[in-house]
């Protein structure tokens, strides 16, 4: 199936130091998130398991972060002024794999590894094995808390100014009890750089989260709790990267919540029940979606060509 | 400023604050946390010392153990203090995913393990954590005996790497050792010597085990051999089956359920290498009960005079079975 082997971008993430000097244009990084979808739909296609509808929800999010907001340097991965990353909702490693990998934190070929014995990329992010986790995941609840004592951590090492910590959170982490204990101490211990995005698509994996165990106002929820908090589209470019951007300025915990869908950028599974965790890429359906998502990149590319330069 | 030996009777908990007091002033790198119970943990020690490195997060436990991973994946060597029922058992998953998988050089004190702790009862009397930890891959579980070694095993905690579990009790517990220890060593030392029967203990039966051995001397003339288990995992085998070999015959003693605790771990050992009876002194299928902390221990038979007991049963299974080590010299 020569459709599932990952391609590289012909248009590469921007370094570093590129980054800094000219930030990537809203349309850029809505290409770039395209780029992503794609790689989860091959390797979920190879893998034949894990969690495409979570990834895919997620991707305009982890798009913004690592082609723009987050700085971060593949280079210089243990570069301790670094922000860091984590993907609270474990289950979308895919999502982050992909990024990783297009940024080069490990070569392309391994995203067909996935979840396969004596392959590098595990079923969920695992620091030990995996170039760019800052933690390992997986259980869902805990990772704001690990958010948390990065920025602590940070604050100590008087890198707090400059180094930001992200999380990506979900409805089923909103249900843990452990992620209120998380914000609660993120506020009393006044932890300056850290930002909580949480990916609401409404589905978990028995039903609507209205149905299984409804969350109900999660932004006010994290504003009673003593963080800023707003809420976005999290498929809207624009305002994913300006909530990112102005979250860092605050120098306070601060809370993104992004309405999603999951499936994001497939329509046969966009917003729809049925697919969570299951082995639902099936080599017809991986063909469909890539050539719907394929489309979408050619309607990107073209636009960003007509387009040529633009204001950030 | 070098750490003073105790010789009257002193809670355990108390050498792991005082070494972790020490600790944050040798080292800028140890932060510590705790879950509201930082005075009965001796984690305040440090508190007051370090006030900016100590984290006390409130009744959440989860949120401890998962901060402190985010904390060691930074660079920093968390404390993290509560008591064992809530470090091994509230928190199982968070300490298994955020810090035992992880391998991060995370240190768990967790205090009021076992019985001990007296009128509380059954709801914090942690019976089962050994077990836990025991299970858990990566994790080095350490109870230590008295104040002195606990001291020790709190300072040499910081200069490991593999993520540790470390109980400690509430009530003063007589002295094992006479000073401060060098070192923890293999975790394993023979304290007493003798030929005709090993005691194993660890935590507070070691000073039982110790007073069991005098009594059988005095009242049935047997020489017992005493072991101070103060590394349960990995547990130095070599030692164990050296005292085996030579008695042919144990009881184990600890303040814990003896299913997965340090009689399956010397089990484990004595079964597939030289296999002798072990009898073992702790608690059966069931959970702890009210009273003060030396009734509790009564009333589950982890008194010195249990192991005594159990000893001479054990005794007299020692001519049917006894025979040269599997793998000794004698053997051919
Ligand atoms: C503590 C914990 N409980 C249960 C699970 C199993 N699990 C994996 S994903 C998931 C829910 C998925 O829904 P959601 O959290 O909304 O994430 P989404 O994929 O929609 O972003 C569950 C219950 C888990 N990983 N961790
Ligand atoms: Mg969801």
């Amino acid at each position: 199936m020569r459709h599932l082997t990952p391609v590289p971008d012909p248009k590469p993430p921007p370094k570093l130091a590129e980054r800094e000097e000219a930030k990537p244009r809203i349309a850029e990084l809505e290409r770039w998130a395209t780029v992503l979808r794609i790689d989860c739909v091959r390797m979920l296609a190879v893998a034949k398991s894990g969690h495409l509808d979570s990834s895919l929800s997620a991707a305009d999010i982890v798009a913004a972060l690592y082609y723009r907001v987050l700085r971060h340097d593949p280079e210089n991965p243990e570069w301790p002024a670094r922000d860091r990353f984590v993907l609270c909702k474990g289950h979308a490693a895919p999502i982050q794999y992909a990024a990783l990998a297009q940024h080069g934190y490990f070569p392309l070929e391994e995203l067909m590894g996935l979840r396969q014995i004596g392959a590098q990329l595990q079923g969920h992010p695992d620091m030990r094995r995996t170039p760019g986790i800052e933690v390992s995941t997986g259980s869902l609840g805990q990772g704001l808390s690990m958010c948390v004592g990065i920025g602590l951590a940070l604050r100590l090492d008087g890198l707090a100014e400059t180094a930001h910590v992200f999380g990506v959170l979900s409805d089923g982490d909103c249900q843990e009890g452990q992620t209120w204990e998380a914000a609660t101490a993120a506020v009393h211990f006044g932890v300056p750089n850290i930002t909580a995005i949480v990916d609401y698509n409404h589905l978990q994996t028995d039903g609507t989260t209205e149905e299984v165990m409804d969350i109900r106002d999660v932004r006010a929820k994290f504003e009673a709790f003593g963080w800023d908090a707003v809420e976005i589209d999290g498929h809207d470019m624009g305002q994913v990267v300006e909530a990112l951007e102005r979250s860092r300025t605050l120098r306070k915990p601060a809370a993104i919540v992004a309405q999603t869908k999951k499936g994001k950028g497939v329509s046969a599974m966009e917003g729809r029940f049925g697919f969570h965790g299951k082995a639902a890429v099936s080599p017809e359906f991986a063909a469909d979606a890539l050539e719907e998502l394929m489309a979408t990149l050619e309607e990107q590319t073209k636009a960003l060509h007509e387009e040529g330069g633009g204001e950030s | 400023m070098p750490a003073e030996a105790k010789t009257e009777p002193t809670p355990t908990r108390a050498g792991y604050g005082d070494a972790l007091a020490d600790l944050g002033e040798s080292h800028d790198d140890v932060v510590a946390l705790d879950a509201d119970l930082a005075v009965s943990t001796q984690a305040i020690k440090f508190g007051k010392k370090f006030p900016e490195r100590f984290f006390n997060v409130g009744a959440a436990e989860a949120n401890m153990m998962s901060m402190a991973c985010g904390l060691a994946a930074t660079g920093k060597v968390p404390y993290c203090s509560t008591f064992a029922v809530f470090a091994a058992g509230r928190a199982y998953d968070q300490v298994r995913l955020g810090i035992a998988h992880n391998e991060l050089k995370v240190r768990i004190g967790a205090s009021h393990g076992g019985v001990s702790l007296g009128e509380d009862g059954a709801s914090h009397q942690m019976i089962e954590d050994i077990a836990l930890m025991r299970a858990m891959p990566r994790m080095t579980v350490v109870v230590p005996a008295d104040y002195n070694q606990a001291y020790r095993a709190t300072a040499e905690s910081y200069e490991r790497d593999e993520p540790m579990y470390m109980r400690f009790g509430r009530p003063a517990t007589p002295g094992v050792y006479d000073d401060i220890p060098e070192t923890l060593g293999t975790g394993v030392d023979v304290l007493r010597e003798g030929k005709d029967i090993s005691l194993i203990g660890t935590g507070h039966m070691v000073w039982r085990a110790l007073e069991a051995a005098e009594s059988l001397e005095a009242e049935d003339g047997v020489e017992a051999e005493v072991l101070n288990v103060s590394i349960v995992k990995p547990l130095h085998s070599e030692t164990v089956l050296e005292s085996l070999g030579k008695t042919g015959v144990a009881v184990t003693a600890e303040e814990h359920r003896v299913v997965g605790g340090l009689a399956d771990a010397v089990r484990q050992v004595a079964a597939e290498q030289h296999p002798v009876p072990i009898f073992a002194v702790g608690l059966g299928d069931e959970f702890g009960i009210s009273g003060t902390g030396e009734a509790c221990m009564e009333h589950f038979g982890l008194t010195a005079r249990g192991i005594a007991d159990r000893a001479r049963e054990a005794l007299v299974l020692k001519p049917i079975v006894s025979r040269p080590p599997l793998f000794g010299p004698e053997w051919t």
